[in-house]
């Protein structure tokens, strides 16, 4: 039938989206900043599946070049992921010691209770 | 007796796998899955690990902390100096060919050297900015 | 397709719950089942940098800053229907975006057939290398990796800048108890 063509077709589409906004919505939403780091690592990853899905062949292999196979997926969109997650992994480092600095600076970290204090002064 | 000692028993066993494990990795990255980043997460954890179970002093004192500081620009200097040495033979910037009088040899001369930069980098920054974390809270 | 699944439900986890621990654990968790799913779209090598990074040192890094900034619990609610109307809106969108695009795992989409047949083909006349995303990463977009070497580097320096050092405790302001 159709609808289940398409769903099988679009799938994949349709959870990456998902967690696309979910990943959005957590760092709009919540003001806790390591909370808001998490969301950021989610949108992230699913950027990542959003490459890589169009890069697979049904009926192929892993890009690794052997005799027996002739059919191979596609390895360009691994080598912009794998840059791609090694520099994520570097923004939350960063992101962590500001998080930290900040929590030394003015004792919290929960967004609301800083601008608050600001207001106060 | 104290409460780690089951931790303490596994990580002395587990630790010298972890390290041939990170080193497989790296040299099998041209056959298989693998290459220069997991390798270098693969050997910061160890030292990680190492650090959780024992103590922040005791793995300072096997891996110290000048020489991780020391480890992180290393390997960025190991893969820009291999595009300047194939400056220097006369190709351009990063192209291995010219290396070595084969240049199907020297294309896989030049891409174990820079994955070992790469090894190098990654490990020293894994291990600098967790022991800069847990420096930092005493 | 069961593992997508999952992660859509870790997800829901992940933003409902309040306990910053918890958030922590459900992200590794999440990072492992993201590898499973790169494992079954073939993509090795990406798979076993998902895990190593995102279930090990990312878990770790946050524990750290958990520990540093000794804030396990709770954030208050805020007035949400403004970020849920974006949210939805986006994803509106974006679904209409991809109705388009060509069905999942076919070989004849123009992605396989411009660049990629050369690089299957010419990685071991020209490198000798099986491993075909090791030889793009290192020696036909060489360049690139030494680009992303140098970020590693600048995190790590940015964190020893922003960190090391004696702590000076200045008195920051009373935290206030928001009621909930």
């Amino acid at each position: 039938m159709d609808v289940i063509k398409t769903v099988v077709e679009h799938y994949n589409h349709w959870i990456i989206i998902f967690l696309l906004v979910s990943g959005l919505y957590i760092v709009v939403a919540r003001g806790n900043m390591v909370k808001k780091l998490v969301g950021l690592g989610l949108f992230q990853t699913s950027v990542y599946l959003l490459y890589i899905t169009p890069g697979k062949i049904l009926g192929g292999t892993p890009p690794i070049i052997a005799e027996q196979y002739s059919v191979y997926s596609n390895p360009l969109p691994h080598v912009l992921i794998l840059t791609a997650i090694v520099v994520g992994v570097a923004t939350l480092a960063t992101g962590l010691a500001l998080v930290v600095r900040i929590n030394e600076a003015f004792g919290t970290i929960e967004e609301d209770e800083i601008f608050a204090g600001e207001e106060d002064e | 007796m104290r409460l780690d000692v089951i931790f303490r028993v596994a990580a002395k066993i587990f630790i010298p796998f972890i390290l041939v494990f990170a080193l497989y990795v790296q040299f099998h990255g041209d056959f298989g899955p693998g290459g220069g980043f997991q390798a270098g997460v693969m050997a910061g954890a160890m030292v990680i690990f190492y650090a959780i179970i024992f103590g922040l002093e005791a793995a300072q004192r096997i891996v110290p902390p000048r020489l991780v500081e020391l480890m992180v620009p290393a390997g960025v200097a190991i893969f820009a100096g291999v595009g300047v040495v194939s400056l220097l033979f006369g190709g351009n910037y990063l192209d291995y060919s010219p290396i070595l009088h084969d240049p199907v040899h020297a294309q896989h001369i030049g891409i174990l050297l820079v994955e070992i930069g790469v090894l190098v980098t990654v490990s020293g920054t894994m291990v600098a900015i967790f022991y800069t974390f847990i420096g930092r809270g005493r | 397709m069961v593992l997508l699944t999952l992660l859509a439900a870790i997800t829901i986890g992940v933003v409902r719950l309040r306990n910053l621990f918890a958030v922590v654990v459900l992200g590794g968790i999440y990072s492992f089942l993201m590898a499973s799913v790169l494992i079954v779209l073939d993509a090795v090598d990406v798979a076993m940098t998902e895990a190593s990074v995102g279930a090990g040192i990312s878990t770790v890094l946050m524990l750290g800053a958990l520990y540093l900034t000794k804030t396990e619990e709770a954030e208050p609610v805020h007035k949400t229907l403004l970020p849920l109307f974006v949210a939805v809106t986006t994803a509106a969108v974006l679904i209409y975006g991809t109705a388009t695009l060509p069905p999942f795992g076919i070989a004849e989409t123009p992605v396989h057939l411009n660049v990629a047949p050369y690089y299957l083909e010419n990685s071991i006349p020209d490198t000798s290398v099986p491993n075909v995303v090791t030889s793009v990463l290192s020696s036909y977009r060489g360049y690139d990796t030494l680009g992303e070497t140098t970020v590693i580097f600048t995190a790590g320096i940015a964190v020893l800048m922003l960190l090391k050092g004696r702590r000076q405790v200045k008195p920051g302001p009373k935290r206030r108890r928001i009621s909930s």
